[in-house]
């Protein structure tokens, strides 16, 4: 694995306040964003035994995380800080339209 | 009701109400015909432009569809360019598998996960899979010509119909989808609302021939090679339809409803928060019950304060100042919840259910209160109990409601004690209801009605004796109005019988002046009471 060359893992979790949990419309906006990003992005519902890649929509679907549960996020790579943030953000602020 | 020469008829669930009177077109998701594989680089390669193809079709068909079936579609399209998906399919043609088996298995294989999940939405879901596969599979093997013509204004009839089909018909003419599986939250049931096409879902099995059919999307039914007589009383259906939702739209938009000189307040029953996004739901006066049973649903623990805080806040929001009902968890009876509900009750509908189970379990109890206090805070938030019989409960709940409200406050959160009232549902509350210190009733007259007349509302066999306007029950109902009449508390009806124009006239003469409905019946109940009112009929 590279993770070495490029250092930190940036972490991050948010909850997930859309009232029908990550569901197609959640799920194609979250990995249109983390393409944008370079980092090597997971997401798991938090205390999930998996990680799942943060890229791939149906994967992220059949997470199947509920309305209100917590969403984990992490990332390694150059823009891995950003990448959590934007994820962070893009959840919390309940995939509004307009976003990517 | 039908004579010897009539077609046949078959009943399913409505999706999308409406009338279609047209040519009979089954379709069926032709499998094409066989393909020959290649090298393992011409099949790698074939599925490359097959997903290509796809993609552009689909891009197509959403810029042309635009709206919602765009970002329907956008979820196809996204799939289409989910690397871990499509490498894993070609890691399987790397390993000697033709493109259109490797395709297929993986697609499948995601549909059978899908359809295994507990919940309809992902259930729905798996047709968009389906929809994917299928266009995927048709290129592959090389059927590209345009599928089969369907005329304009047909009742189209199929196992299923994905999404993609549903837009590449051209529905200009009018016409009606009858699906034998189907569901009315899938995405196609979506498309079919929102164009106002009629659609009826889970017809079960039905002849693969007919020339003409006629679809209620109302009635939920289908008839095949319909007699004179048939498509007569449709016509007529079809026309009291028409004209009684041109006047039902108008009169939804009066800024009150009234009988007799009084005011009749109109509230809406919601299951989930996304109910307030019924086109209607904005002509309320409010939410006369909110239920909370579907924050326990789909999931594996139970919520927690905030989560259900959230919820709560959205819905007041969404009122402003308009009084929204909130009743507290109603499980148990024919809602059992794991972790939640007790397990091997004999009778579970007699049994710890409602407010009985929630003061069993105060420990979850009392996480809905704390997030229901923060939430009074924010709007006109009511607060009822479900299945309550004797006051002594009522005055239990109260106790812990404020215990939990000095408990927020001393930490420095701000929470408050919303009115507190109670559903009247058990026939001893209906009859006692004077011992009650409550600042509002709610009548829950699906229960009653069952509680009343001793019967099983889900035992179809008890249909006919499960008669809400039976005399007992209506007076029970009067009971309660004129309590609530005589000592100025509000009293209002929120089960079936509110939205069922039949039982209104009986419903306001027993003096209730408040009714609460699902948004989709708002418009017709409001104009009952406006025909009602000038001295008509239920119409």
């Amino acid at each position: 694995m590279l993770d070495k060359a490029d250092g930190q893992i940036f972490t991050g979790d948010v909850r997930l306040v859309h009232a029908v949990g990550m569901h197609a419309r959640p799920a194609v906006k979250l990995t249109k964003l983390a393409k944008k990003f370079q980092a090597q992005i997971s997401v798991r519902v938090a205390g999930a035994p998996e990680w799942i890649n943060a890229k791939s929509v149906a994967k992220i679907m059949a997470m199947r995380a509920a309305h209100g549960s917590t969403i984990e996020i992490k990332a390694a790579g150059s823009d891995a800080e950003a990448a959590v943030a934007a994820l962070v953000d893009l959840i919390a602020s309940d995939f509004p339209d307009g976003a990517p | 009701m039908q004579g010897g020469a009539a077609g046949l008829a078959y009943r399913g669930r409505t999706a999308s109400i409406g009338f279609a009177h047209g040519p009979f077109v089954r379709v069926d998701a032709g499998s094409g015909g066989e393909r020959v594989a290649g090298t393992l680089v011409e099949e790698a390669l074939a599925l490359r432009n097959a997903i290509d193809t796809a993609s552009g079709q689909i891009a197509d068909l959403a810029a042309s569809a635009g709206g919602e079936a765009a970002q329907i579609l956008e979820f196809q399209v996204a799939l289409l360019e989910d690397e871990d998906l499509i490498e894993a399919i070609f890691a399987s043609i790397g390993e000697g598998s033709p493109a259109d088996v490797a395709w297929r298995s993986t697609l499948d294989a995601h549909i059978a996960d899908y359809n295994s999940a507990p919940d309809d939405y992902l259930k729905a879901r798996s047709s968009d899979l389906a929809d994917l596969r299928d266009r995927v599979m048709h290129i592959l093997r090389g059927d590209q010509g345009p599928r089969l013509k369907i005329p304009s204004g047909g009742v189209v009839c199929a196992d299923d119909l994905p999404p993609s089909r549903f837009l590449e018909i051209d529905w200009s003419g009018g016409g009606g989808l009858a699906l034998l599986r189907g569901s009315p939250t899938s995405h196609v049931a979506m498309l079919a609302r929102a164009r106002g096409i009629p659609m009826v879902v889970q017809l079960g099995a039905i002849p693969d021939t007919g020339t003409t059919a006629l679809l209620d999307g109302e009635g939920a039914t289908l008839e095949l090679d319909p007699s004179a007589e048939q498509v007569r009383v449709f016509e007529k259906r079809r026309d009291n339809h028409r004209k009684s939702r041109a006047s039902a739209r108008a009169i939804l938009r009066r800024p009150t409803a009234s009988w007799r000189g009084e005011r009749i307040r109109l509230l809406i029953n919601i299951q989930r928060v996304e109910d307030l996004e019924h086109a209607d739901a904005q002509y309320a006066d409010g939410i006369g019950l909110m239920r909370t049973e579907f924050l326990l649903s789909g999931r594996s623990d139970l919520p927690d304060e905030e989560t259900q805080f959230q919820a709560y806040d959205a819905v007041l929001r969404w009122a402003g100042q308009r009084p929204v009902t909130i009743r507290t968890f109603d499980a148990g009876g024919d809602k059992p919840v794991p972790g939640f509900t007790l397990d091997g009750e004999p009778n579970p509908f007699l049994g710890v259910r409602g407010l009985r189970l929630c003061l069993a379990r105060p420990e979850i109890f009392t996480i809905q209160l704390g997030a229901l206090a923060r939430a009074a805070v924010h709007g006109n938030l009511k607060v009822m109990f479900p299945m309550v019989t004797s006051a002594d409960e009522l005055e239990a709940g109260r106790k812990l409601f404020a215990d939990v409200v000095q408990r927020l406050q001393a930490d420095g959160i701000a929470a408050m004690l919303p009115e507190l009232g109670i559903m009247v549902e058990v026939p001893a509350a209906a009859l006692a209801v004077a011992s009650f210190k409550a600042s509002f009733f709610s009548i829950g007259s699906n229960d009653l009605a069952q509680y009343v007349l001793a019967c099983d509302r889900s035992n179809g066999a008890l249909a006919p004796l499960m008669d809400p306007l039976h005399p007992a029950v209506l007076e029970l109902i009067a009971r309660t109005a004129d309590h609530g009449r005589r000592a100025a508390i509000s009293v209002s009806l929120c089960g079936d019988m509110a939205g069922d124009p039949r039982c209104l006239p009986a419903l306001l003469n027993c003096g209730l002046r408040e009714l609460s409905v699902n948004a989709s019946a708002l418009a017709q109940i409001k104009q009952t009471i406006d025909r009602l009112s000038s001295g008509g009929g239920v119409g």
